[in-house]
């Protein structure tokens, strides 16, 4: 059976002009996204810039003021019920049951996700696989690690084999090895044909990936496309960072600014970007990256 | 993955999902049910003994009962406010709460409404067991057993569906967990005191015995009073209706509440 896609939807999540306010302060501000069918979509921006509330409305756990939202062909939030059979979602905030076994955690939602009872096991023992939890099925999800809880997380979203999933800052304060593990799961879902939506502060996650980015900054779109193009776009092929005391970093940005360069700040350095041969500061040339683009669109200061 | 499957069309309440919800409960139930039988039942047994030795050397008939019987029949409804009630306030608010066990279901296909009423199903089903306890201790100490007591778990379990989803809506309206106490002194510690389970309302003034009628535990007491020495007809009927419409108005009120805190 193939699967019906693509003839109604060329998208598995379409979002058209996505309003929510909370009180006084609009979360996300006319968003538009699409998550085209196989692809991996990064989500990008700086804290408060709208990504978890913009994942929330995609489960209708957040009902947008305005907008039009369609995921994997249903329209939400009406029926979202439909959308969320056929996607897996790994959130933020670990939500695993700390006083169930990691086998019970994955029976309990094989339940909700309605896996019928024959497949069931098959269904936990493969979790346990993705998970690489195998020898530790009877383990209390308290007695776990944070990479192997975040790892158990990600296979609760895939025993219903979901067609989309949705990832919410996936690596979030996990060590590297770690970190390069979730990599490497995110990324053969990917190759199995699963659509994935992930948000991330995190730019060389994004840069890795996902075949095009979203970058927000206050409830916006303040850039999409894939990360090479946003590269070139936005920062050229080669950046130049300069270092010194503060007085002089502020001196050499007044002189980028005179001479109409894009510079960014780095904390230590000043990374002139666009940077041509014709230049006579002293600095180290590096290749330019996504996260040059990302302090550039969203402002060099969080507030 | 990605695999294509026919899609059933998922409805309201549906059975599938209120089935997850419970083998949730019941696997957590697994490694925690000595803590939470202990203290839906003891504390009852506690205030059977209390009463039935404190108060059964002074009184020997109460409204026509011996008192052992009078308090032994009466003593399950104060295990339905202390199985039913509490059990599903504090666990509600704890895994809305602490252990975002909430967001993690409604990310699933699962709504607001079965999540709610998955949850009082399976804590009424367990006060229906629970509030039976007192009254068998009861029975060790005189009360003569009778075949009306089988359908004291039914009484009990349908009063406890009624009170855990009176206890969701207090968690669901509560912004903290210790706004819990105004809801237990202002309403519940009142309650369980004026049901006719320890003194009959009878000697109380009018307008005491007004509020105890509004008091579903009252009903409870009498049901299953009346179930144990002999039903009444259409009195308990309207015990019956009022338990009933108490669990339907709580249910809605525990949903609508729940929505409310769980859907932004």
């Amino acid at each position: 059976m193939t699967a019906p896609r693509d003839t109604q939807t060329p998208s598995a999540v379409t979002l058209r002009g996505l309003v929510k306010r909370f009180g006084p302060i609009t979360a996300v501000d006319g968003l538009d996204l699409d998550v085209p069918y196989g692809t991996c979509v990064g989500l990008l921006g700086p804290n408060g810039a709208g990504k978890s509330t913009t994942m929330k409305a995609l489960t209708a756990q957040v009902i947008p003021d305005e907008g039009e939202l369609e995921v994997l062909g249903f329209r939400l939030p009406e029926d979202s019920k439909q959308a969320r059979a056929q996607m897996g979602v790994v959130p933020q905030l670990d939500n695993l049951d700390v006083s169930l076994t990691v086998e019970q955690n994955l029976l309990v939602f094989a339940h909700l996700y309605r896996v019928p009872a024959r497949e069931r096991r098959a269904a936990i023992d493969r979790g346990l696989e993705i998970a690489k939890l195998g020898n530790r099925r009877h383990s209390k999800v308290d007695q776990l690690s944070g990479g192997m809880r975040r790892r158990l997380l990600i296979a609760r979203a895939l025993l219903h084999q979901p067609r989309l999933l949705l990832l919410d800052e996936p690596t979030v304060g996990l060590d590297p090895q770690v970190r390069q593990g979730i990599w490497a799961l995110i990324d053969r879902m990917r190759s199995e044909g699963v659509s994935i939506l992930m948000s991330t502060h995190y730019i060389e996650e994004a840069e890795r990936l996902c075949d095009t980015v979203t970058i927000m900054s206050h409830g916006q779109a303040v850039a999409v496309g894939p990360p090479r193009a946003l590269i070139a776009e936005h920062a050229g092929p080669v950046a130049i960072e300069v270092y010194g005391p503060p007085t002089r970093l502020s001196e050499v940005e007044g002189i980028a600014v005179e001479r109409g360069w894009r510079t960014r700040r780095t904390g230590t350095s000043i990374a002139i970007l666009h940077a041509n041969g014709d230049f006579d500061l002293d600095g180290e040339r590096r290749v330019t990256n996504l996260e040059d683009v990302f302090v550039l669109l969203t402002g060099e200061e969080i507030n | 993955m990605a695999v294509a499957r026919a899609q059933r069309r998922l409805h309201r309440l549906e059975p599938a999902a209120l089935r997850g919800m419970m083998m949730r409960e019941v696997v957590n139930f697994s490694s925690f049910w000595r803590s939470s039988t202990f203290s839906s039942t003891v504390d009852p047994t506690i205030y059977l003994l209390a009463f039935g030795f404190g108060f059964g050397s002074l009184v020997s008939t109460v409204a026509g009962y011996s008192y052992i019987d009078f308090v032994g029949t009466g003593i399950v409804a104060t295990t339905v406010l202390f199985a039913g009630a509490f059990p599903a306030m504090y666990s509600t608010f704890v895994k809305y709460e602490f252990q975002h066990t909430y967001d993690a279901i409604l990310a699933a296909p699962v709504d607001t409404e079965e999540l709610v009423t998955g949850e009082a199903l399976w804590i009424g089903a367990r006060t229906g067991i629970y509030g039976c306890v007192p009254m068998l201790v009861a029975v060790a100490f005189g009360l003569d057993p009778s075949w009306g007591m089988l359908l004291v778990p039914a009484i009990a379990g349908l009063a406890g569906l009624g009170w855990a989803c009176f206890g969701i809506f207090i968690a669901a309206k509560a912004d903290k967990i210790e706004s819990f106490s105004y809801w237990q002194s202002g309403l519940l510690t009142p309650m369980f005191l004026v049901a006719g389970t320890f003194f009959p309302l009878d000697e109380l003034p009018t307008w005491a015995q007004v509020l105890g009628n509004v008091n579903p535990l009252f009903h409870c007491v009498e049901l299953v009073r009346h179930a144990v020495f002999g039903l009444e007809g259409w009195e308990d009927i309207g015990h019956l209706a009022f338990l009933v419409g108490f669990a339907l108005v709580s249910w809605r009120l525990a949903v609508r509440f729940m929505e409310r805190k769980l859907i932004l």
